[in-house]
């Protein structure tokens, strides 16, 4: 890549959503909004090299991008067409003579970005579609990219994204910021979208491989954004508390040669306190909005206990215990009880957290889950019930499919009280 | 990664009182790099004659010393800490600024990892 491409590709990142937001309020369709920004981006890679990158490369993607849309439709026009296309383009023509994007004033453009995330993350599409089109649309990236992060192949990606295009066009879904009630109702899945890139970053993030931590890094990039088009919405600080906190880890989470370290064996000194600061502030805000704090205020308030404890032993367990009967009961899951388990454990004595865990035996969805034996293994130990808890740690140990986590559990179980 | 891009201005310490436009325009732009979840701090600094300097010699003996070191050209008037994907977003996004009569010097910030292990082992602070 030349630096004369590299620097368009960079424009490209800053510029690519905003246009296509734009495009797509014009035409209604976010497909054909990025065939066209993608059609500008193509004719500044031919003119920007020999020109220079213009004083304000947003409006002159945005112009051109207009002149293709009218220079296709023309020439698509000589052509039998279906009836129901012409009338669909001719549509989207007249619309787009109405609507002059320069004159657009900034709240236009913050609420085109923001119909473009609703749209991008609508709920007929599946979490991996709603994920794809996202850090397609939003956050400029390439298939080649998008598939490393999700570990899939190209062809996999690049199907997944015509169809979901497909889907929002015959779907007919308005290119808007859905209002009052159903805003509430489509937010969560906006942020599980944002969620689910952060932990594909967050989950492997192993060593030196960048691409995990550049997908944190947007998954971050993409809330702070929400952050600032919605700020009424708890829930969104609520989320980008619980990334902030949770990115702040990083470099913290796995040891030199790649193992997993445990939040409480984790190095604190190696948290990021801007990360730490910037998600506090960011708990703050949602705290201060009207009403309770949700499923993600609540984890991040639990994950703000782990912050504020500059050592592991001074961790304030009892309330984290507190925040977890909380969650518990907004957003009931095993899950939620396993970590509810540990906190009691912690809070009042394993025995505590045993006895919760008694009640979760039977769970189905726990029937997999190497943290369950793992969980009762630690709480064993701690009670002095050693042989119980070694055959928990080796039980574990069966489950786990990361390679890694199955060392760990296994000599925890040759010596389950050290 | 992160950058941070230090401004400096190219004008005498005299002449470091913005007009209202002008702190105007860059409060637009602190927002637009705060809109696209970019920022993550910033701040503008004061002259040196409110701070001071420290000199070290060869045995890492402090000595605090007044006055100014550099030529008023050659001081920081402020930062930006930045996210950002490549050093060529950075560079844009720092192109973008719209002070005039300034240079901004843009740099990727050390992440731990960037050390060999022996010396990631013997840091102990935040």
């Amino acid at each position: 890549m030349t630096e004369a491409t590299r620097a368009i590709e960079a424009v490209w990142r800053i510029e690519s959503a905003r246009l296509i937001a734009g495009l797509a309020r014009m035409v209604g369709d976010v497909g054909l909004a990025e065939d066209l920004a993608q059609d500008a981006l193509l004719a500044a890679l031919e003119k920007w090299p020999g020109d220079g990158v213009p004083d304000n490369p947003g409006a002159w993607l945005m112009a051109t991008a207009k002149n293709r849309a009218i220079d296709r439709l023309r020439r698509e026009k000589t052509y039998e067409r279906k009836r129901e296309e012409i009338a669909y383009e001719t549509g989207a023509l007249f619309a787009m003579e109405r609507s002059d994007f320069e004159a657009a004033a900034d709240e236009e453009v913050g609420d085109d970005l923001l119909a473009l995330i609703f749209t991008c993350c609508h709920p007929l599409l599946s979490r991996e579609a709603r994920a794809a089109l996202t850090l397609r649309l939003l956050g400029g990236l390439a298939t080649p990219e998008i598939a490393r992060a999700f570990l899939a192949s190209e062809a996999t990606v690049a199907q997944r994204l015509v169809r979901a295009k497909r889907a929002l066009r015959e779907a007919k879904v308005p290119f808007e910021v859905p209002r009052g009630a159903e805003l509430e109702e489509r937010l969560p899945s906006v942020l599980e979208v944002i969620y689910l890139v952060f932990n594909e970053g967050y989950a492997a993030s192993a060593g030196t491989d960048w691409v995990r931590r550049d997908l944190c890094e947007e998954a971050l990039r993409l809330g702070r954004i929400l952050a600032e088009l919605a700020p009424r919405q708890p829930e969104v600080h609520g989320l980008i508390a619980l990334l902030e906190i949770q990115a702040s880890r990083l470099a913290a989470r796995h040891g030199p040669g790649g193992e997993p370290v445990l939040l409480l064996d984790q190095d604190r000194a190696r948290w990021d306190p801007l990360l730490i600061v910037r998600g506090r502030r960011a708990l703050e805000r949602a705290e201060e909005l009207p009403g309770p704090l949700g499923p993600y205020g609540l984890q991040a308030a639990i994950a703000a206990c782990h912050a504020r404890a500059l050592r592991a032993e001074d961790t304030d367990w009892v309330r984290i215990a507190a925040l977890y009967d909380v969650l518990a009961q907004v957003q009931p899951s095993p899950v939620v009880e396993l970590n509810r388990a540990v906190a009691l454990g912690m809070a009042f004595g394993p025995e505590a957290g045993l006895a919760l865990l008694d009640e979760l035996a039977g769970e189905k969805e726990l029937a997999n889950y190497h943290l369950l034996p793992s969980v009762r293994g630690d709480l064993l130990a701690k009670a002095g019930r050693e042989d119980e808890a070694a055959a928990e740690f080796r039980r574990a140990a069966e489950m786990t499919e990361n390679e890694r986590e199955r060392e760990l559990l296994l000599s925890r179980a040759r010596r389950p009280g050290g | 990664m992160r950058f941070m891009m230090f401004m400096y201005p190219q004008i005498e310490e005299e002449d470091w009182n913005p007009t209202p436009e002008a702190v105007a325009a860059m409060g637009r732009y602190n927002e637009e790099l705060q809109k696209a979840g970019m920022l993550l701090s910033l701040d503008g600094l004061r002259p040196p004659s409110d701070g001071g300097n420290v000199l070290f010699d060869a045995e890492s003996k402090a000595t605090i010393v007044d006055g100014p070191f550099t030529e008023a050209k050659e001081v920081v008037g402020g930062y930006w800490l930045i996210q950002a994907r490549s050093k060529e977003e950075a560079l844009e996004w720092a192109s973008r600024c719209p002070d005039s009569n300034c240079r901004i010097e843009v740099r990727r910030v050390f992440e731990m990892e960037d050390f060999p292990q022996e010396v990631q082992d013997a840091y102990e602070g935040p």
